[in-house]
């Protein structure tokens, strides 16, 4: 056989052949495409902040977020009390730190329900086609059929008035997004060269789906599941803002918000304003975090 | 044409450069190019070669990331380089156009293409909302669209591939620039249409007394069609002459090496390699067909509901006899051959004749409508394709997909796209073990060892190619079906990839079912060739008979259709 290993030169090869692979290429790429867009750094360090800000919060916070003083309630944000205090005289900056990790815990948990739920039926429609593909749509037209905050307002009143259940509903809600576009994207790739490649390597379809189709769309899964992380923030902070889900006093962005609301009125605008303005940067961050992440894992970029 | 003409286009030290993540990328180096009033120049070149990126320096529609960093464009007098946008725009479409690659891909797919013509002749006031119909009717007759009334109203998906281009042509030529470039225009049509379309564009330009850039890869179909070639390789040009000299005497080594590899008449696939090559062992001699029958296909057909017809309203609102064509569509119409062991059948058609579906059938990818196939005494075809994955038969027939990338798995490494197969049936166990096989396996189809944890995408087209075909024969099949493993190759990269595949079949002792719609290629491979037509055989025999005393009309049509070189 070594005549065919001196075949080699002959090929015009545009690549350069002797390229040892890198160590760290992914951080180095990562840089890159923060590089390219610094739009994504930024949103990758208010990313931190707020992961910071889940994981220790309680540990970090300068008061304790529940502990109530009268003496030094609806304070204007001072050097004290940064973000001010509330009419129980709670620390606001401590209350927005802690409900953190509430939020994102909601967000996070939710996302990943649908993304295992949405992701892998919308991919076996999108895949198999014919009776699971009908299945599959005809649910999601159905939960698309209602106006989606509605809907999950009457998973959580329906199911109880619990965490668990505002998870639940976030992820039936944004059930048909996910299933869309997994199965918009896999149905694409079904009559792939590599498909077919693996049915001859003596593959199942179900083994197909899952490692060949599967990989192959997790960068645009990704970037919705950053997206929907937002929302889902919002869709949390939305239902406890009407009173569903977490109640008082338990510190979440929703529930500051509407406790802050009354306040406005009489000119005591930090109480709603900082949680709420948590609540608007985090849904942006993660919508910026999705544009980034999907160039940090496409494949094509990644040379 | 000689140098006496005046000059149209004027390109001098054209350098551009792209700038890339490892830096700035030159794409052209110092490239001179001039085209005469009535010219016809071909720029020929392998893919990467700067052939495209010149023409659209041209035309000033580099993307962002590139930019002209030397020289002097110079059109009709007028400084392109420095031209304003304004101006530049002024230029494109009114007096330099451009016919792209894909057909399809230049037309908007939601507008009719008369619409898209009238769009074009209203935008360069050509005509006025009043005659604009008439004026796009015209145009399309031109390009010897039949019945040109009916065509206005059709949209572009309604239109075979050869069609649209016709249409592309018609939008290039609707304002009657000075300049037309084509860049790869025939690519992916068949080779009679690509005729036709050659023809086409060579007549109308010279008709009008306009200058053609054509850029291709196929220095066949440059030379048959240009009065002069430029040859390019890596950004530079290595030769500009006459298209009878540059055959006659090519004085570039590049030159040679480009027409030694393009596949021709009275050449074998020895001597597609290029002279500094060690000539392999084995001569490519072609095996007398005496083994045993491996694979004997009988009556096979493929139907498909014929799309539009079955619908339950169109079934509902349909008056008798209507639709008078049968409800089903035979894409492959009872066909019937056989391959022995060791033996290379071509199975050659232009697109729709069903040879792709042909092989698909024959690869238990897709279930027959009925027939038989006979794979080594067993009846295959009774076998549903879905349960086919599975069986110990699935390791004996193999296959070599058309585009090397679209096959590989763009997440999966080389290493593990040759495993895939070795893992799922191979019965061989333990990293190490597969690792070896898979290195043995690189080795025999002269791919390196360290490029295995490549990605596809940090692979050239030779390298991806190589990479199917280890995968194709890591399990030791003992028929391959190539479905034209060699399309999207250049064909420098061609001809090595044929003759790999040559020595593997005889020290593997496979047997090949080569799909093609190029039968230069398939002369060069195969003992025996199967024209298809229509999902029929339209003619069957030793590949020299047919292709030398071809017995049917369509043979004697597909091969008066390829280029050839003047000689």
């Amino acid at each position: 056989m070594n005549k065919l290993a001196q075949v080699e030169p002959v090929e015009a090869t545009p690549v350069p052949v002797s390229k040892p692979a890198r160590q760290g290429s992914l951080f180095s790429h990562a840089r890159y495409v923060i590089g390219e867009n610094p739009v994504t750094g930024i949103a990758f360090g208010m990313f931190v902040i707020i992961a910071a800000c889940a994981i220790f919060g309680p540990l970090i916070a300068p008061y304790d977020p529940l502990a109530s003083n009268t003496a030094s309630a609806l304070q204007a944000p001072s050097a004290k009390h940064w973000f001010g205090t509330d009419q129980l005289g709670r620390d606001i900056l401590s209350r927005v730190m802690v409900a953190a990790r509430l939020d994102l815990g909601i967000a996070i948990f939710s996302v990943a329900l649908v993304f295992v739920m949405g992701g892998l039926s919308g991919v076996a429609a999108g895949f198999f086609g014919g009776w699971t593909d009908r299945i599959v749509g005809r649910i999601a037209d159905t939960i698309m059929a209602f106006p989606l905050f509605v809907l999950a307002m009457g998973i959580v009143a329906a199911l109880g008035n619990t965490v668990t259940n505002i998870v639940i509903a976030t992820a039936i809600i944004n059930f048909p997004l996910y299933a869309r576009v997994a199965r918009a994207e896999a149905n694409v790739r079904r009559d792939a060269g590599f498909v077919q490649a693996a049915r001859l390597s003596g593959n199942s379809d179900v083994r197909i789906v899952l490692t060949q189709v599967l990989p192959n769309i997790m960068p645009i899964m990704v970037v919705q599941m950053s997206l929907t992380m937002g929302y889902a923030i919002l869709n949390a902070a939305g239902l406890s803002f009407i009173g569903l889900g977490v109640r008082p006093p338990t510190p979440e962005w929703g529930i500051m918000v509407a406790e802050g609301a009354g306040f406005i009125v009489s000119g005591e605008w930090w109480i709603a304003l900082f949680p709420g303005a948590a609540l608007m940067l985090s849904v942006f961050c993660f919508n910026l975090l999705g544009d980034g992440l999907r160039d940090i894992v496409d494949p094509q970029r990644r040379t | 044409m000689t140098e006496s003409t005046s000059t149209l286009l004027d390109v001098k030290d054209l350098t551009v450069e792209f700038a890339t993540r490892r830096g700035i990328v030159r794409a052209v180096q110092n490239v001179d190019l001039t085209v005469g009033k009535g010219e016809t120049v071909g720029i020929v070149g392998e893919s990467g070669s700067g052939k495209s990126v010149t023409s659209y320096a041209v035309m000033r529609i580099l993307d962002r990331a590139g930019r002209i960093a030397d020289g002097a464009i110079t059109f009709s007098g007028i400084d392109v380089r420095n031209a304003s946008e304004s101006e530049v725009r002024d230029l494109r479409g009114r007096e330099i156009s451009m016919v792209f690659q894909n057909p399809r891909a230049a037309l908007n797919p939601i507008r009719k293409v008369g619409h898209q013509i009238e769009d074009v002749l209203l935008e360069h006031l050509q005509a006025s909302p009043q005659d604009a119909k008439v004026k796009a009717i015209e145009a399309l007759q031109k390009v010897r669209i039949a019945r040109p009334d009916e065509r206005y109203h059709a949209y572009p998906f309604e239109l075979s591939g050869g069609m649209c281009q016709r249409v592309v042509i018609a939008l290039a030529l609707a304002c009657r620039p000075q300049l037309l470039i084509a860049d790869e225009p025939t690519t992916g049509l068949d080779v009679t249409t690509q005729k036709a379309v050659m023809d086409l564009i060579v007549e109308l330009t010279r008709e009008n007394g306009m200058s053609t850039i054509l850029i291709t890869h196929d220095l066949g179909l440059a030379s048959a069609y240009c009065d002069r070639v430029v040859v390019m390789e890596k950004g530079k040009v290595v030769e500009t002459a006459k298209s009878a000299q540059i055959f006659k005497s090519p004085q570039h080594a590049y030159t040679r090496k480009l027409m030694r590899s393009t596949p021709r008449i009275g050449a074998n696939l020895r001597d597609l390699l290029p002279e500094d090559m060690p000539v392999p062992l084995t001569p490519a001699k072609k095996t007398a067909g005496g083994g045993a029958s491996l694979l004997s296909v009988s009556n096979l057909v493929k139907e498909y509901p014929r799309q539009g017809v079955g619908g339950t309203l169109a079934t509902l609102f349909r008056r008798k006899n209507e639709f008078p064509q049968s409800e089903v569509f035979r894409a492959v119409d009872g066909i019937s051959f056989e391959i022995k062991r060791g033996e290379s059948v071509g199975l050659v058609g232009e697109s729709g004749c069903g040879k792709s579906t042909t092989s698909m059938m024959v690869m238990r990818l897709l279930d027959a409508t009925s027939g038989h196939i006979t794979f080594d005494g067993e009846d295959i075809a009774a076998i549903p394709a879905k349960s086919f994955a599975g069986l110990p038969l699935r390791k004996r027939i193999q296959m070599v997909f058309q585009d090397p990338t679209d096959s590989l798995n763009p997440r999966f490494t080389a290493a593990r796209a040759i495993a895939d197969p070795i893992y799922r049936l191979g019965g061989l166990r333990g990293r190490d073990a597969v690792r070896a096989r898979c290195e043995e396996l690189a080795r025999q189809v002269g791919l390196p060892v360290e490029l295995l944890d490549r990605f596809p995408h940090q692979l050239s087209g030779g390298q991806k190619a190589r990479v199917g075909i280890a995968r194709a024969i890591a399990l030791k099949p003992e028929l391959v079906i190539l479905d034209e493993p060699t399309a999207a190759l250049d064909v420098s990269v061609q001809a090595v990839v044929l003759n790999l595949l040559e020595d593997l079949k005889h020290s593997l002792g496979m047997s090949y079912l080569f799909v093609s719609h190029d039968l230069n290629v398939v002369r060069l491979l195969c003992d025996r060739v199967i024209v298809m037509r229509a999902g029929k055989i339209v003619e069957e025999g030793e590949t020299e008979a047919v292709l030398s005393a071809p017995k049917t009309d369509y043979t004697r049509e597909l091969l008066a259709a390829i280029p050839h070189p003047p000689l």
